[in-house]
């Protein structure tokens, strides 16, 4: 029989079309009729008193609670960061009494529970009346008593900053380490020393591996900036907590705050989102992550372009 | 070379020994570079041939004897028959006039082409960021990926990198090069690229210091080769001697290995 090669063939042009998944279809009318059936239980019973959530929700002292609760969460993961900045360089140094001292920092403060610690910061005028600053076990130069230097805000922020800063330590260790050994040989064989390498090479590139975990530590600490209610400072939660001792109604006003809770930590998995595809430069990921990259992910508006097109636009529009 | 007694040599290894806690991977290195030679590092992996080469630009301390480079010791002073360690910021404004090109490239992955080229000169010797892209488009034009300016490091093949490495290493105008294995980690159709370079930069009279197990390099390009093992150097010649009329044992071993 001959053997002939028919290259004429028209081959079938158009899309393509995906296989039948039946099961997948039984999956989702399953979801969707328990998300109905949720979404029922929440509004059909009046004892979530829905028209008392709407009354409070853009009341005077939740308001003020939310912004008390947001300059917590930026105040307190800017000390984390920078300090825990200082205490993973601090680790890496070459001398045994700063390496150790961050050590033990980072031991102490994640090896008591925060709660402790803010109520530590609270009374620490039962410990030290006043707090000076001048030459070590010489003269002082300044002092003020600790009771007025110590209010529930500064309590809490010392409380939050310091505890968040033996975490972040550790999240920024682990995006040090994430550089490849070569790039500190690279950075010094062409003269750079110690502290530019630092900035200019290994912070830069370990920022990949640390905005996604800090990312997540922000997100935390918008709802652990609860457990400063404990220090009777009026953040979103206690905010809450005072109205509904007031008025029983307790389960509208913790919704209320968890509303609130649930929308600035989803502005915060945006920002994240775009943060990350920043620092994704020269990987060929611009997807990012968060809601941002699952949109993308979504529609493939990005994913369809080739990283090298991507990145021969922007060296064209500088 | 004219070997005359007069030439500073570009390189000046004095008995060197580099130990790591009980291992002596260094025994005794001693070993002049002239100014323009190209120099061959060969010897079965763990000879101490690339920790010899890290010596050079003080990427490792050594452990006894003295390395010069121009004339000049790269990470210490000596005070009263003692060498002090130097300060950082001097160590590695001396270490700057030494490039070194790695095995894995080591491009900074978070930079483009250009910027990889223009940081360490704008940084380091602050020179004005005109100046120094004009420079660095020069560089890349010469070692032909003129294209590649606006493309970060993983876009390249591994060839572009390491000749893109190459390109960065002469930002620095360095008196001399240092070749840490530049082929090993290429594919076999990409080494030539990388190769021709090298071949063009030892025509223009670099000062070049390379390990490297391709023979076919050494044989055509090095003025000299030598021959390492266990830490010591066992022969150093001319190509056509060490290659063709091994003196020793140990040579012969390591030539009928790498065929």
């Amino acid at each position: 029989m001959a053997l002939t090669l028919d290259t004429s063939s028209p081959r079938p042009t158009g899309p393509t079309r995906r296989r039948r998944r039946p099961w997948v279809w039984v999956g989702n009318v399953v979801v969707a009729v328990l998300a109905v059936m949720l979404l029922h239980a929440l509004l059909a019973n009046p004892n979530f008193q829905w028209d008392v959530v709407g009354h409070y929700f853009f009341s005077g002292s939740i308001l003020q609670g939310l912004v008390k609760t947001l300059l917590l969460t930026a105040l307190s993961m800017v000390i984390g960061v920078v300090l825990g900045t200082v205490l993973a360089v601090m680790r890496r140094a070459d001398t045994p009494i700063v390496s150790g001292f961050a050590a033990l920092y980072i031991w102490f403060f994640r090896g008591t529970p925060l709660l402790v610690q803010l109520i530590f910061w609270y009374n620490l005028s039962s410990l030290y009346t006043s707090l000076s600053l001048g030459v070590p076990f010489g003269p002082s130069l300044w002092s003020a008593s600790t009771n007025s230097l110590i209010s529930p805000f500064t309590a809490a922020l010392l409380g939050l900053g310091l505890n968040q800063a033996a975490y972040t330590a550790e999240i920024v260790r682990a995006g040090m380490l994430s550089v490849p050994p070569g790039q500190l040989d690279a950075a010094a064989s062409l003269g750079m020393p110690g502290g530019m390498t630092m900035r200019r090479v290994i912070l830069p590139q370990a920022m990949r591996v640390i905005i996604p975990p800090i990312g997540n530590e922000t997100i935390g600490m918008l709802k652990t900036t609860s457990l400063v209610s404990v220090l009777a400072m009026p953040e979103l939660l206690y905010s809450a907590q005072l109205i509904y001792a007031r008025t029983y109604e307790t389960m509208p006003l913790l919704i209320v705050a968890s509303i609130w809770y649930l929308l600035v930590t989803s502005v915060l998995t945006l920002v994240q989102g775009e943060i990350e595809r920043r620092f994704a430069r020269g990987t060929g990921d611009t997807r990012g992550g968060g809601i941002g990259g699952l949109v993308r992910r979504f529609t493939r508006v990005h994913a369809e372009r080739p990283a090298a097109a991507v990145a021969m636009e922007e060296a064209g529009a500088r | 070379m004219t070997g005359s007694t007069t030439v500073t040599p570009m390189v000046h290894a004095d008995n060197v020994w580099k130990s790591f806690g009980h291992l002596d991977v260094l025994k005794g290195i001693s070993l002049d570079v002239l100014p323009g030679e190209v120099v061959c590092l060969l010897g079965s992996s763990g000879s101490g041939k690339t920790t010899f080469l890290r010596c050079i630009n003080h990427l490792e301390r050594i452990s006894g004897g003295e390395i010069l480079v121009d004339g000049q010791r790269i990470g210490y002073r000596e005070q009263k028959g003692t060498l002090v360690e130097l300060p950082e910021r001097e160590t590695a404004r001396r270490r700057a006039e030494t490039a070194m090109v790695f095995q894995q490239f080591n491009l900074f992955p978070h930079r483009t082409v250009l910027e990889n080229l223009v940081e360490a000169p704008i940084l380091v010797k602050r020179e004005p960021r005109a100046e120094a892209t004009q420079r660095a488009l020069g560089m890349l034009a010469r070692v032909g990926l003129s294209d590649k300016a606006g493309a970060y490091p993983n876009q390249l093949s591994g060839g572009q990198q390491q000749r893109v490495a190459i390109a960065r290493a002469l930002t620095m105008r360095p008196k001399l090069m240092l070749f840490d294995e530049p082929t090993s980690a290429l594919d076999p159709e990409l080494v030539g690229e990388v190769l021709e370079v090298m071949r063009d930069l030892a025509r223009g009279g670099m000062t070049m210091v390379v390990v490297t197990h391709e023979m076919s390099f050494a044989r055509d390009v090095a003025d000299r080769v030598v021959v390492m093992d266990d830490g010591v150097i066992v022969e150093s010649g001319p190509p056509e001697q060490v290659f063709h009329h091994p003196e020793h044992a140990r040579t012969r071993a390591f030539l009928a290995k790498v065929g």
